[in-house]
């Protein structure tokens, strides 16, 4: 699913990332790349979010969060 | 030790580089005890910062880089940081890394030792690992990687005399770059990109450039290219496409993702974690949970930044009166000096009336700047800036703008040219782009002296709501252009670059921090005020006292034929008096010289209300002060924005754009309010 879909609180671990190539190549340089696990802090709804890779907060665009395709970790 | 004992040779050049909020102002103030700010959302270090340091028989020259995640540069920032490591013929670069995040922070660090790079790994924020019972084997580390290893908690202060002992011994290693195995296949390809360089003349090694030919790194083409080597640039892409038809991957992911997968190897070979770490939320997730709030949020932002200007003006305001009091009381002092010693009266004249009423009437609002640029300081130092930019995400993009645009909005109300510079962590062209084209007419504080003195004599009763509009005016009339802009010309043209920010902790500012980052600021203000706005002053004075057979500053001296020459234009707008024109002219040196240009043409603050009150009906101070806000940029905004667009081009467009708006607006003001009134 994608991780905009997500809630507060969850965790996910990345599976793959769509879009661009340059959009796909930042993202992995910050930190996430598919296998890589990742937590929600703050899903507002309607607007970015804000996840967590391990101790690093990283603020989400909604639509980039949108390409972001995760699994939900029980 | 005494400097003449520092030989050629015993002086080490260091550059720290790492990911934004590593820690590396931290660790560069703690080396230096310096003077270098510590910021808090990505890329705050703009300016490259250096600082000088001794241990034992070495003087150490250290520059502090901005934040970077990659070789890849995608913002300004990053390009400065990257650049500086390869091109800097350095003795060490430190590559901090937050021991919290090892997967990323290590990317770094491997692209550094493929390039060949002499790095040291420096684990940042070890104290943290130590709470947590993680456990780091650097030994086994630096055998991996190749490279020495330390640990340090720079907050703590700890690790660092380890740190620069191993700079030392570290200085003069030869270096073999960093092999990672990418695999079979690609192996291939980077042999295949390696023959078609051979005999390249380059800086960096050639299997270095092979991958990143394969990795399609737009920088190392271009190079390779204008190296007389296009052939290698086609055969990396036919290999790219090969691979990708042969083994179904990305080419760019698959290497990405190999240089990730030698790193964990790494990290599960050294470190030992305990098996169950609790992911609590932090104290700064529960703060953001309330300030980055659906509803909350932006409440919260308008509020803060309406007690900010509420504060700065109370505040500022008091001590605005004891400046003011204290020139007025310099001025009539020399005037009875002078005439004391029998002094010439032009003499007298021109300390009185050009530099003491000038500079007097700009350094009245030196306080108030001050008091603003701290609070804005502050803001930036808890951490609230880049939390703005997120709150503020969706509204922007509505105009055509990303959240972070919005930081050099903000900025901008203290100073456009500061503002300006802070674009340069946007990391779409077009995006930094109309961001600076939009900057000015956000009210700097410069502007502030103006409407201060304005209101002051004309809106006595209600003069805090008659701020807010002209603040409001700038904000609508930046997205109003920005949404034109946008719309109409076709480099501006596309989709909004999506929000990717990282977050930094909230902390709590220490006083040195905030004190330090004021001052950085207001002395600029102070630099200005000392050299820009001292010569248009004394300018303003000459101009006003030739030819001597005039009275001062009357209309027939040369800057009455100036104004008068000007003046008509004006007409439509309400202020068709020669003195206005002089002083929105010489606004253009600066801003806050409308204000001293007043103050000199009446003969200082005394005489200043009473003249302006003969000149001006309120309608017409509004409309002046509208135009104050909107018209031409000041000489340092117009050079800054060239300076960072790099174009006239960009230059010329808003110079003449923005005195067209004002000049609309100001009439559009006075008409419509003439009507009314």
């Amino acid at each position: 699913m994608p991780l905009i879909f997500g809630k507060s609180g969850e965790e996910f671990e990345v599976t793959t990332i769509q879009g661009g190539k340059g959009f796909l190549k930042k993202l992995m340089e910050m930190g996430i790349y598919s296998g890589i696990r990742v937590r929600i802090i703050l899903n507002p709804g309607n607007g970015p979010i804000i996840i967590a890779l391990s101790d690093t907060r990283i603020a989400l665009g909604k639509g980039m969060a949108a390409k972001i395709i995760v699994r939900k970790l029980s | 030790m005494t400097n003449a004992l520092i030989t050629k040779g015993k002086t080490i050049s260091v550059a720290l580089a790492g990911n934004p909020n590593a820690g590396k102002s931290t660790i560069f103030n703690a080396l230096t005890g310096g003077r270098a700010h510590v910021g808090n959302w990505p890329g705050v270090t703009v300016e490259k910062k250096e600082g000088r340091f001794k241990y034992k028989e070495y003087e150490f020259l250290v520059t502090d880089l901005p934040g970077t995640y990659s070789l890849t540069a995608y913002s300004i920032d990053e390009r400065i940081a990257r650049d500086y490591v390869i091109k800097e013929k350095l003795d060490v670069v430190v590559s901090v890394t937050d021991s919290t995040n090892l997967e990323r922070n290590l990317y770094l660090l491997v692209s550094f030792l493929e390039l060949g790079v002499n790095s040291i790994l420096d684990l940042n924020m070890a104290d943290i690992l130590e709470q947590r019972k993680v456990r780091v084997n650097t030994k086994k580390m630096e055998e991996l990687l190749g490279t020495p290893v330390v640990m340090t908690s720079a907050t703590k202060k700890a690790g660092l005399n380890e740190l620069k002992e191993m700079i030392i011994r570290s200085k003069d290693r030869k270096i073999q770059p960093l092999r990672i195995d990418y695999g079979k296949e690609i192996e291939g390809a980077i042999k295949k990109v390696k023959e078609s360089l051979s005999g390249v003349n380059s800086p960096y090694p050639v299997r270095f450039l092979s991958i990143k030919l394969l990795e399609g790194d737009v920088e190392i083409i271009k190079e390779v290219g204008e190296l007389g080597y296009e052939r290698s640039v086609e055969s990396a892409m036919h290999e790219g496409s090969r691979l990708e038809v042969g083994f179904g991957y990305d080419l760019e992911t698959e290497i990405i993702e190999r240089r990730y997968g030698f790193i964990e190897s790494i990290i599960r070979q050294c470190v030992r974690r305990v098996p169950t770490i609790e992911e609590k939320l932090t104290v700064s997730d529960k703060i953001d949970g309330i300030v980055t709030n659906k509803w909350l949020g932006i409440p919260i932002f308008a509020f803060l930044l309406w007690a900010t200007f509420q504060l700065t003006f109370t505040v500022g305001g008091i001590f605005a009166d004891f400046i003011d009091t204290f020139f007025g009381w310099l001025a009539e002092s020399s005037a009875i000096w002078f005439a004391s010693i029998g002094a010439p009266g032009w003499l007298s004249s021109f300390v009185g009336d050009g530099i003491i009423s000038g500079v007097g009437a700009v350094f009245v609002f030196l306080p108030t700047i001050l008091i603003l640029f701290a609070f804005l300081s502050f803001l930036e130092d808890v951490g609230y800036m880049s939390r703005a930019a997120f709150v503020m995400d969706k509204a922007m993009h509505a105009i055509g703008l990303p959240g972070k645009s919005f930081i050099p909005m903000i900025l901008g109300f203290g100073c456009n040219v500061p503002a300006i510079m802070s674009a340069r962590t946007i990391s779409s062209e077009k995006d930094r782009l109309l961001t600076i084209l939009i900057n000015p007419f956000i009210s700097c504080s410069a502007r502030l002296p103006v409407y201060v003195m304005f209101t002051g004599i004309f809106f006595k009763s209600n003069q805090g709501v008659v701020l807010f509009t002209l603040y409001m005016l700038g904000i609508v009339v930046a997205v109003l252009s920005a949404k034109l802009f946008k719309s109409t010309i076709p480099k501006l043209k596309g989709p909004v670059s999506p929000l990717v920010m990282e977050l930094p902790p909230y902390r709590i500012p220490t006083l040195k921090g905030v004190s330090i980052h004021t001052w950085e600021r207001g002395r600029e203000f102070l630099k200005k005020a000392g050299t820009i706005i001292f010569a248009g002053v004394i300018l303003i004075w000459l101009l006003a006292s030739f030819p001597m057979s005039s009275e001062y500053a009357s209309e027939t001296t040369l800057i009455g034929l100036i104004g008068k020459f000007f003046a008509p234009l004006f007409r439509a707008a309400g202020f068709p008096f020669w003195q206005a024109a002089v002083a929105l002219l010489f606004g253009i040196i600066a801003k806050e010289i409308v204000v001293g240009t007043f103050g000199t043409l009446f003969g200082g603050e005394g005489a200043l209300s009473a003249s302006l009150l003969k000149y001006f009906t309120p309608l017409s101070a509004y409309s002046f002060m509208v135009m104050s806000l909107l018209y031409i940029p000041c000489i340092a905004a117009i050079g800054v924005i060239y300076r960072e667009t790099n174009s006239w081009k960009w230059t010329t467009f808003i110079t003449v754009y923005s005195l067209v708006i004002g000049w609309v607006m100001a009439t559009a003001v006075y008409q419509l309010g003439s009507l009314f009134i």
